[in-house]
């Protein structure tokens, strides 16, 4: 009967191939925009540190004057950010300060660069899970004995070492010599999760959390020493005594992150942050002891990370899927109607609702299908279209196997959602009635 | 026209009815908001940098040391100077769409009680105003003694520039020469007005108004650097800032060339506005698809419903109606079913604005809108039942005496 059922849905398609196409095109265009978007949105809303994220705290404390800020700063001053951190209290635990600098490498033939340097500590790689092609990430030892050592992205790698093995070599960033102790395969956080601040000044114009990470990472104090007079402070209560010198400014420009291993280790530590504002406010060095710690994916929220532009045109999207399904469910309907007689003879001659049912949701649902396809094919149009636009996340815009699947699964719900209605309206067609006018 | 008999008969048709209108309320919301985000964009993309963007070129330069500055100015001022059809080089800290520079909170008393926002400090050096043409409306342009040393982003108690739309916010309806401003751990007084000059990146940051910015004029020196405003005939400006680069190379080969900083002024702001033209393409795009895939609909349904009732039809021709009572009908059908869509659409319309206003700060949707919106798709849905109202107004009257 399927077959058979089939055979009659191309009959009826074909009897008016126009009106098909476009009932197909609408389906089509309404899920390929749909999709598109859709796989964008969950691209930059999804766990940049899957299984690991719940554990990743973000601690603020607020060591701005009492009239400047109602809520802890995004950032920390290095005081606060250096005492939380070599309080290790945390099972791991990294500060984090970026800043621009001048690369060259004596052993290649490539003229200075311009790069983001970011200055960490030693946890930085195995908290955030961070792969390494060649070598490893440096030592606690190296932090406290501020060596010389840094790691590179695979991306400088393959500029000035042509992807080959560097450990060893040696990167003049300004005017220090650094030893190259490991080379990261390649590694594309989405968003740049440990450098998100201040999205909430940005007007939903926060693509930019998305750009590549870094392309050089050095342990903290010896990033502070050799290129000092580079930071950029993130805000200010005061003029910093020199620019781009910030240890000892009334600034805030260091983040620090925090991996807690259980739910107890959380309270622990949220206790020791209260009690360490509490105690700098007795000291006169804080004037507020407001305390925040939020993990990785409740400050992606706070940050609002995902682009306004992004959920506005999947909400166009899916505002669009929804007109073209009211289209399709209203076509369907007229033609299925259109053909009561033949369905009046079909049921006095003992065909029961339910085949009539099952006849036209093959109908519909060969529309769907095609429209599916078409669908599917305008999703990977659509991907890559995002691809060429002038923004930061448009490398990332792919189909993964889960999006791939939902589309499929999307396409048939669409169809049968478009196929349901009519058909049920079809066979409840009264035969008496149908078979008079014959 | 009697309207009874054409109710009666959506009557019968309820379900196909509804999904029409439903499909055209749907329309009608997204359509004005789309429109009103189309409008929103242009408007941004609109706005007056107050300078002459069609002359003017930034070269950035980076990774050198304040020691190296003032030899740097040297080298680069005199270097670019000598390309063909550079007409003045001067050193900035940015200009309208290039990179961000000096943003502060200012206060509007010394003892910072009166905040009056975070705006944008362009500091220029000798022959930067010129060289930018803004447009000073009242008061004076800064003497030649009165470009001093930058201390450390600015130069101390510098008289500054302010453009009337930021001068009108900190002090309303007050003349605001020899007024102050308080900002840097600085005071800064204000000599002079200007009619625009936009921040580098307007309505990206914290700044209200595309304008609130002020010019701090300064001399170039170790904290002053790096950053120059070349200005030449608009027909030799391409090619001036093409050859900037291997310029650059040959007289500071230890600094390293922005490019992606270093364009014209037309460019920078070609690509500021990119993100916003591609959403406002995106937008038409979708507004064209919306109405195509109504109108498709629209058309398909009177095509059906004119092929079943072509008997009806035929008799009513038989009985005196003309081939112009037919179309009427249909026509007014379609006015019908649109109108039933329209009146839940304009509701819709507003309650997504309420949404968008709340989620994207954008302003409340003008009420002109509705009616330009209730208007497009009446006449869409008249064009595209036309063609089935023509086809069943041809039905020769002989249909009735045939059976079905």
């Amino acid at each position: 009967m399927f077959t058979y059922y089939c055979d009659l849905a191309l009959r009826s398609l074909k009897r008016n191939r126009v009106l098909t196409a476009l009932m197909v095109l609408a389906i089509a265009v309404g899920i390929g925009a749909s999709m598109t978007t859709l796989t964008v949105m969950h691209l930059l809303s999804g766990d940049p540190l899957p299984g690991r994220s719940a554990h990743i705290f973000y601690p603020q404390v607020d060591p701005s004057p009492a009239s400047f800020a109602k809520h802890p700063l995004d950032m920390m001053d290095y005081r606060s950010a250096l005492d939380l951190w070599s309080a290790h209290r945390a099972d791991r635990q990294a500060l984090i300060a970026d800043s621009p600098v001048k690369l060259r490498a004596p052993e290649a033939n490539v003229p200075p660069l311009m790069r983001t340097m970011l200055a960490t500590t030693s946890d930085f790689f195995a908290m955030f899970d961070v792969p390494f092609a060649y070598g490893n990430a440096w030592t606690a030892q190296d932090d406290a004995d501020r060596a010389r050592v840094a790691v590179i992205s695979s991306e400088l790698n393959n500029r000035l070492f042509g992807g080959k093995d560097s450990i060893g070599k040696i990167l003049r960033i300004r005017d220090s010599d650094v030893r190259i102790v490991g080379v990261l395969a390649p590694w594309r956080p989405s968003p740049q999760f440990y450098t998100v601040v201040a999205g909430n000044y940005a007007n939903g114009q926060t693509a930019d959390f998305y750009a590549k990470t870094e392309d050089v990472f050095a342990p903290f104090s010896s990033a502070l020493e050799i290129n000092d007079g580079n930071f950029q402070q993130f805000t200010c209560w005061g003029m910093p005594a020199r620019a781009g010198h910030l240890t000892d400014s009334p600034c805030v420009w260091v983040s620090l992150w925090v991996q807690l291993d259980g739910a107890a280790k959380v309270a622990e530590y949220r206790g020791f942050l209260a009690h360490y504002a509490q105690q700098q406010k007795t000291l006169g060095r804080f004037a507020k002891d407001d305390t925040r710690m939020l993990d990785l994916m409740g400050w992606l929220d706070y940050n609002h990370v995902v682009p306004s532009d992004v959920k506005l045109q999947m909400w166009l999207a899916f505002a669009f899927l929804a007109i073209c399904l009211c289209n399709t469910v209203g076509l369907l309907l007229a033609k299925f109607l259109r053909r009561s007689g033949e369905i009046g003879v079909r049921r006095a001659m003992g065909a029961s609702r339910r085949a009539i049912f099952g006849q036209c949701l093959i109908e519909a649902g060969m529309i769907g299908f095609l429209g599916g396809v078409g669908g599917w094919l305008l999703t990977l149009f659509g991907l890559w279209l995002i691809r060429n636009q002038p923004v930061a996340y448009a490398d990332l815009a792919h189909l993964d196997a889960g999006m791939f699947a939902l589309t499929f699964a999307v396409s048939v719900a669409v169809s049968l959602l478009a196929g349901v209605v009519p058909a049920a309206r079809a066979s409840r067609i009264a035969p008496g009635l149908q078979l008079k006018t014959l | 026209m009697h309207i009874h008999p054409i109710l009666a008969a959506l009557r019968k048709h309820r379900l196909a009815t509804l999904l029409i209108a439903l499909e055209v309320a749907l329309a009608c919301a997204v359509l004005c908001n789309a429109c009103l985000l189309i409008a929103n964009r242009i408007a941004a993309m609109q706005v007056v940098s107050g300078v002459d963007e069609h002359a003017l070129g930034l070269v950035v330069l980076t990774g050198f040391a304040p020691e190296q500055a003032v030899d740097l100015n040297a080298r680069a001022l005199s270097g670019l100077r000598e390309i063909p059809g550079v007409q003045s080089v001067s050193v900035v800290n940015s200009a309208p769409f290039g990179p961000r520079a000096g943003a502060a909170g200012v206060t509007t008393d010394a003892e910072g009680k009166h905040f009056g926002g975070v705006i944008d400090f362009y500091v220029g050096g000798p022959g930067a105003i010129d060289a930018l043409g803004l447009h000073v409306v009242s008061g004076r342009v800064p003497t030649a003694d009165e470009y001093a040393a930058v201390a450390q982003y600015v130069p101390k108690g510098a008289p500054i520039l302010i453009t009337r739309v930021l001068a009108e916010h900190l002090w309303p309806g007050v003349d605001p020469l020899g007024k102050s401003l308080w900002g840097f751990d600085s005071q800064f007084r204000v000599i002079g007005v200007l009619d625009h000059f936009a921040i580098p990146a307007p309505g990206a940051g914290e700044e209200k108004d595309p304008d609130w910015s002020i010019f701090v004029p300064a001399l170039p020196g170790p904290n002053f650097a790096g950053t120059y405003l070349v200005r030449a005939n608009p027909a030799d400006l391409d090619r001036v800032m093409r050859d900037a680069a291997p310029t650059i190379a040959k007289i500071a080969p230890d600094v390293v060339f922005d490019t992606e900083q270093s364009r014209t002024l037309g460019d920078l702001r070609e690509r500021f506005f990119r993100n916003d033209r591609a959403m406002a393409g995106l937008m038409i795009g979708v507004i064209a698809a919306l109405l195509g895939v109504t109108a498709l609909g629209i058309t398909g349904l009177a095509s059906f419903w004119v092929q079943q009732r072509t008997r009806t039809i035929g008799i009513r021709r038989a009985l005196g109606a003309t081939r112009r009572d037919i179309l009427g009908y249909f026509q007014t059908e379609n006015l019908l079913i649109v109108t039933f869509g329209v009146l839940p659409g304009i509701a819709m319309a507003l309650g997504i604005n309420l949404v968008l206003m709340t989620f994207y700060e954008l302003p409340r949707l003008p009420l002109l809108y509705l009616p330009i919106g209730a208007v497009a798709l009446w006449v869409l849905g008249q064009l595209a039942v036309l063609a089935p109202a023509l086809r069943a107004a041809s039905v020769p009257p002989v249909v009735a005496t045939r059976s079905a």
